[in-house]
């Protein structure tokens, strides 16, 4: 009898699987770049003329720049202009989806704009061409004068919508901007869009300006700059330009960084040929000492959430690369391999450490995993440093010194960028020879 | 004349005997051949094509379980009285119980143990467990599931054996759909990315119709993600458009679904 029960609860259970519904697993995808058409903006007939705009290229110029910062993530390819089949006004109410599919684009960009009063109203549409859907339409009302923060603002909303993951294309960097002979160098702070535009000088270059860093929730900025022949801690508002010294060591405070929240600035003090860790509200103006130890303790770097730092220190011998609460407590070291580490960055992502190794007289950019490992070495020079992260966690941006000039005796610095994969490297254009990048987060969130 | 006679016989003598020594050296060993295999050419799809594997599978798996569980459900009393009663076993603590018994036990005493038991016996503990295993359907279904999400390379194992494609068809159609899908990069892969995609295919592979299985998750707050990586997955079905599927066998692949999980590609 048992087994005349069970036979049948064995053939109920089976009855399904005879028309099981089959199922494929695809784990895998491919990394080639989305092809994408930005197609031109229309301009409005009725849009008033500008005096230093022409508003007639308006429409051309802000998809060159959309166009230009996805061509620049790598993985967008921006499909040309000659091959698109239909004009942008019409494109912009309905495109005809199967023609676009026929130049092999997947997604499509329109958009108009005019101006009325004075005011820069732009509008676009993202399309997607396989479902013949629309994805995304937004408008934006500013000031003509911003037409170029609009065109960032596009691309990040486009980015974000396509890729799961936020843009950093409204952002800024500084730097410090290089010039003369490298024994009479001229340094000033320098800010400009992330794509290179609109370069403004911050400092006029009397004095020595090292290592800015943004904060990551407002456009403050430290710095290190020499304050009667000692270097000193600055902190700058980019907005009134206002400058002031961060505490007051009786030593050199250098390699600052902001907290997280932006309230409290994390920083190296040196003094009797000792370097320890120090944090100072910037409120209350309170100083806390973070770590306590006769090695050189530098280069601190809050985790995103605030729980911890990373800091590169000399205490085993060579200079490698330390992890600890934020509280100074439960020090441990990350990096075990052969060479040098230094000048750790916590990702904004918060899974990532970025870092400078110098090996065999080689200078490195990699990353790795916070506990230390999966360490990933994504560039290779002759000398080059100073990582900083994008605001999305994706990319890296950091300086490379070469040797320039027709027999190689001068020298220029770059900025460059690189994508954590360790593909799409590229060079950031800028107006002078740049070094010690930082990267700022979104403007508009 | 005799003297040459005896020269004769010795030399002749003496070539008879090296002749006799020398042959078996130079007799040549044999070669060893292997033996023929003779190859039968069969379809893959005629082999492939068992929809009770699977399930066969997990009954031997799951005899080879109870196996050890009788093994180790049947301990010695005295192993048992160690135990504490009072104590209410943790799910945890389970396997560590086992753990336990098993080295409080004797092995000599095991084996006349199992021996004692008869294929009767045996046969119906495990049938009873079956049934259990068999009626709790909804947990079976459970750890499917989790087993899909967790280990990929197993489920795909399993696919091979589940669905109504042969290897090589399968492997046709899944490399097809890899060459479609641009994986967005900004997912968090240490959240759930399995989008399961329905499909209702015509016979030149064609899409009828397409769904999400869990489109109200599209919608939901804090799975902007998942909205995202659905569109993809939908994107590479519709790029790859007609689909790679057997000429023949429409009733069997004419309902497909399609589990998309770029979690490994993503930790990389």
């Amino acid at each position: 009898m048992k087994k005349v029960i069970l036979l049948f609860f064995v053939y109920l259970n089976l009855i399904p699987n005879l028309n099981a519904l089959i199922k494929v697993d695809i784990t895998r995808g491919n990394l080639d770049p989305l092809p994408i058409a930005v197609s031109p903006l229309h301009v409005e007939n009725s849009s008033e003329k500008l005096e230093n705009i022409d508003i007639k290229k308006l429409g051309i110029n802000v998809s060159a720049i959309i166009e230009k910062n996805f061509r620049s993530t790598g993985l967008f390819n921006p499909l040309k202009k000659e091959a698109f089949v239909q004009k942008p006004d019409i494109a912009h109410l309905k495109p005809r989806f199967e023609d676009w599919r026929l130049i092999k684009a997947q997604a499509l960009v329109t958009g108009k704009l005019s101006v009325k009063n004075n005011k820069l109203k732009v509008e676009f549409r993202l399309w997607d061409l396989t479902a013949s859907k629309e994805m995304i339409a937004l408008s934006f009302t500013t000031t003509p004068s911003n037409w170029r923060r609009v065109a960032h603002i596009i691309s990040d909303k486009i980015y974000e919508r396509l890729t799961g993951e936020a843009g950093y294309f409204d952002t800024r960097i500084i730097y410090v901007a290089e010039s003369g002979p490298k024994n009479q160098r001229v340094k000033k702070l320098a800010i400009m869009d992330q794509d290179g535009a609109k370069t403004k000088y911050l400092t006029l270059g009397n004095e020595l300006v090292l290592t800015p860093r943004f904060n990551p929730s407002n456009q403050m900025v430290t710095y290190l700059s020499y304050f009667r022949n000692l270097p000193r801690v600055y902190l700058l508002d980019i907005e009134t330009g206002k400058q002031e010294v961060v505490g007051n060591f009786p030593g050199m405070t250098f390699a600052p960084r902001f907290s997280p929240d932006g309230k409290k600035i994390i920083m190296s003090f040196a003094k009797d040929g000792n370097s320890d860790i120090f944090t100072m509200d910037l409120e209350t103006r309170v100083v806390e000492r973070i770590t306590e130890h006769s090695s050189i303790d530098t280069s601190p770097s809050y985790s995103p959430d605030g729980k911890y730092i990373c800091f590169n220190s000399d205490r085993s011998g060579l200079q490698q690369i330390y992890v600890m609460k934020s509280d100074g407590t439960n020090v441990k070291r990350i990096t075990f391999g052969k060479g040098i580490y230094g000048t750790p960055v916590w990702s904004p992502r918060g899974d990532l450490i970025a870092f400078t190794k110098v090996r065999k007289g080689r200078f490195y950019i990699g990353v790795m995993r916070s506990d230390g490992t999966g360490e990933r070495l994504l560039t290779e020079n002759f000398y080059q440093e100073a990582p900083s992260w994008s605001p999305n966690g994706r990319v890296l941006v950091f300086y490379r010194e070469t040797k320039s000039g027709p027999q190689g005796k001068g020298f220029s610095a770059k900025l460059w960028s690189i994508d954590i994969t360790g593909y799409n490297e590229r060079r950031i254009k800028t107006e002078t020879d740049a070094s010690d990048p930082s990267w700022s987060s979104l403007l508009s969130k | 004349m005799t003297k040459s006679l005896f020269y004769s016989i010795i030399f002749h003598l003496m070539m008879i005997v090296l002749t006799a020594l020398s042959l078996p050296f130079m007799t040549r060993e044999p070669i060893n051949l292997p033996p023929i295999v003779s190859v039968e050419l069969i379809q893959i799809t005629d082999k492939t094509n068992i929809p009770f594997a699977p399930k066969a599978r997990k009954i031997i798996d799951k005899v080879k379980k109870e196996e050890k569980r009788v093994v180790s459900e049947q301990a010695p009393p005295s192993a048992k009285a160690k135990e504490k009663p009072d104590r209410i076993p943790l799910p945890n603590d389970k396997e560590e119980k086992k753990e336990i018994i098993k080295k409080k036990q004797n092995p000599e005493e095991i084996k006349p143990q199992i021996r004692q038991s008869s294929e009767f016996e045996k046969e119906e503990l495990i049938n009873t467990n079956e049934i259990a295993a068999l009626i709790d359907k909804a947990k079976e279904e459970q750890a499917l599931k989790e087993i899909e999400n967790k280990k990929l390379t197993q489920s795909n194992v399993k696919n091979s054996f589940a669905t109504g494609l042969s290897l090589s068809e399968e492997d046709a159609l899944r490399a097809q759909i890899f060459g479609c899908w641009s994986v967005p990069l900004g997912l968090p892969y240490d959240k759930d990315l399995l989008v399961r995609l329905k499909l209702e295919l015509k016979k030149d592979g064609t899409i009828l119709k397409s769904e999400i299985v869990d489109h109200q998750r599209m919608n939901m707050p804090g799975q902007k993600f998942y909205k995202i990586l659905a569109e993809s997955a939908l994107r590479a079905v519709r790029l790859c458009q007609p689909l790679k599927v057997p000429p023949t066998g429409y009733e069997k692949w004419k309902n497909i679904q399609l589990n998309f999980d770029p979690t490994e590609m993503l930790k990389g």
